[in-house]
């Protein structure tokens, strides 16, 4: 996916900047709402990110602004205000949805996909790799035509797999991106959700390999 | 008011009192100037010859007597202290000084009478003749008039007492009810409704509302102050919790070493757990707050938390949870959308942290017999032994620094149904699972 950030604390730019981009997406970064502008107008984001409190004004302006305008690319409004009635604001003024700082970025992400989902035609990137077409924000996948029904674990332990194919994920690494971080996660949890994938995958020319003590590989068959 | 119409009482007893003494005082003067001519010129007619007293009474001094209630006429004639002629018991009735006419009120016959003395020295031969006459009035004709007269007082006191207690009904009534629609508009007003006051009042009430107003600005600005400065005291602790958070995560991707995975996952877990304390606790202040000056909406129950379940989702699906929304399709109510929300909010975080994976989190709203909320899941449920106790500590009203963290969901929950003069119910299901019930 293809971000737009706007937000102007740099260290926190810097860290969402660096997540984003280890998560696979594009992001670019305005720090006030005059570059926001000219980022918008010139650039094609899937989605923007906006802070509310910025040093040329405020983050709703911005928003009415654009939804005003023609421009219908979905937003997520960041916010560090308390909560409630802030909340309820930037939903009436057009934002799509919002998260509150400090957030997790697996429910940005989820967030993210759910907006893009509600928008009919965004722009569609499918993986498509022996045999498998994964379409990663709608959540579906179809493995030699036909198409199969899965959870969202599921889904995201295979877009894990399917962005890096080859590399070696350690089940901790998996666990820390399928749970969230106060869950209690057995090992045993990761091999469950790794053999449903094994089965889905069966049809295809993919598999995932168990490497003792390292963890688990995707390989393409050729 | 009350002190208004006293005085107007007062004031017109008063009244009553003046005009009726200044009315006694004339019609008694009037008598006594037609007894002194009387008597005057009964003691005109009196000639003394060869030592004797003659003394014929004129007609006049009787007929100028005559008044219109047939008042009787008394009348004593002495010669040198000596009783001559008439009636005795008025000659004796009192002690005259010889000069001068005297006037007296006494008693003759059981009827009150108005009484003067004259003298006058007759000179004869040789001799010198001292002549007094008592004459005495009834006064029948006095009283009549003086009833009269007090009718007229007491008639113009009546009417000046209702005429000033009108001009006070009136007068307070103008200004009273007008400070009183000045109130009415104070006590409608909303929380958060801080305008000034524009209603046109008299001139007399320019100086309160234009003080009123100037405090209700100061309130104003001062709440302003307060909320920007809460805003800017969550933005300056979350912004910076927020980039170690995402930088704890990039990091956590990029370390293998799994002590300093663990390390960085303690860490996540803290700013989750120091952020989620620090909103539940700024959401307890602004419910507080906003149950003390309840604002009711016409709401839909069911369409409230369908939207709530909606926005909630995507977290729910990172577990693979799903919430599922039963009962009736819409219950009207009539409560704060915004307490009721961050209520229900509380509850389904509550059955999302402890649902387990691929379950569901089960959601009734129904309107009858009462409104009702219940959120249900397929966790542990609650701990048999705590159950009571929980339900316990919320029926004699929780106490907000004792519970901390998902404790603190269930407080919000059971203020906000408090406040909308409900309450929350706790209980394990037979087939598994916590069920917490907001009845409102």
């Amino acid at each position: 996916m293809k971000f737009l950030l706007v937000e102007d604390n740099q260290d926190l730019a810097n860290a969402i900047l660096s997540r984003m981009t280890m998560a696979g997406h594009v992001i670019d970064h305005a720090a006030n709402l005059g570059d926001a502008s000219a980022f918008v107008a010139t650039g094609q984001y899937d989605l923007i990110l906006l802070d509310i409190m910025l040093p040329d004004g405020d983050g709703r302006t911005f928003l009415k602004q654009h939804r005003a305008s023609d421009l219908d690319t979905p937003v997520i409004v960041l916010t560090a205000r308390s909560q409630v009635s802030d909340r309820i604001g930037s939903l009436d003024m057009g934002a799509d949805d919002y998260v509150t700082k400090p957030f997790d970025h697996a429910e940005l992400e989820a967030r993210s996909r759910a907006v893009l989902r509600r928008k009919s035609g965004y722009a569609k990137t499918t993986i498509e790799i022996g045999g498998v077409v994964f379409d990663p924000v709608a959540g579906h996948l179809t493995v030699g035509g036909e198409e199969v029904q899965m959870r969202n674990r599921e889904l995201r332990l295979l877009e894990l797999f399917l962005n890096a194919p080859g590399q070696i994920f350690s089940k901790n690494k998996l666990a820390d991106r399928l749970f969230s971080y106060d869950d209690d996660v057995s090992e045993n949890a990761i091999e469950v959700y790794v053999g449903r994938l094994r089965r889905h995958l069966k049809p295809s020319d993919l598999s995932i390999t168990t490497l003792r003590g390292l963890g688990y590989r995707l390989d393409h068959d050729e | 008011m009350l002190t208004l119409i006293g005085g107007a009482a007062v004031l017109a007893l008063i009244l009553f009192f003046a005009v009726r003494n200044y009315a006694v005082q004339v019609a008694q003067q009037g008598q006594d100037t037609i007894l002194d001519a009387s008597v005057t010129s009964m003691l005109d007619a009196a000639t003394i010859q060869d030592g004797t007293v003659e003394l014929d009474l004129p007609y006049a001094a009787f007929s100028m007597l005559a008044t219109s209630a047939d008042d009787r006429v008394f009348y004593a004639i002495l010669r040198d202290g000596k009783f001559l002629s008439g009636y005795e018991e008025l000659a004796t009735a009192g002690n005259f000084l010889p000069d001068s006419p005297v006037f007296q009120t006494s008693q003759i016959r059981g009827a009150p009478v108005r009484t003067i003395s004259a003298s006058r020295t007759l000179i004869g031969a040789n001799e010198r003749v001292d002549v007094q006459i008592f004459l005495a009035q009834t006064q029948d004709a006095l009283s009549e008039t003086l009833d009269q007269i007090s009718r007229n007082a007491a008639l113009l006191g009546v009417g000046f007492f209702t005429l000033a207690a009108v001009l006070s009904f009136w007068a307070t009534s103008a200004t009273i009810g007008q400070l009183g629609k000045l109130t009415t508009s104070v006590t409608r007003r909303g929380p958060q409704d801080l305008r000034p006051f524009t209603k046109p009042v008299p001139r007399e009430m320019v100086p309160l509302v234009s003080s009123l107003n100037s405090l209700v600005g100061r309130l104003d600005q001062s709440l302003t102050q307060s909320e920007d400065f809460i805003a800017e005291a969550a933005h300056r602790v979350r912004t910076p919790l927020a980039t170690v958070r995402s930088y704890a995560e990039a990091t956590l991707q990029r370390v293998d070493k799994e002590e300093n995975r663990e390390a960085m996952r303690s860490m996540i877990k803290a700013i989750d757990e120091s952020s989620r304390a620090a909103g539940q606790l700024l959401d307890h202040a602004m419910i507080t707050f906003r149950a003390d000056h309840l604002e009711r909406d016409a709401i839909d129950l069911t369409e409230l938390v369908s939207d709530l379940a909606q926005r909630l989702a995507p977290i729910a699906e990172m577990k693979d949870l799903s919430i599922a929304l039963r009962g009736d399709p819409h219950v009207p109510y009539s409560g704060d959308p915004v307490l009721l929300q961050n209520a229900v909010r509380n509850l389904i975080d509550n059955a999302m942290k402890y649902g387990p994976a691929e379950s569901s989190i089960e959601i009734t709203v129904s309107g009858k017999p009462k409104p009702q909320i219940m959120v249900c899941d397929h966790g542990p449920g609650f701990p048999e032994n705590e159950i009571e106790t929980l339900t316990t500590r919320f029926q004699r009203g929780a106490n907000a620094t004792d519970s901390i963290g998902s404790g603190l969901g269930l407080t919000i929950a059971q203020d906000v149904a408090m406040a909308h003069g409900g309450g929350i119910h706790l209980e394990n299901r037979l087939e598994g699972g916590a069920c917490v019930t907001l009845s409102l």
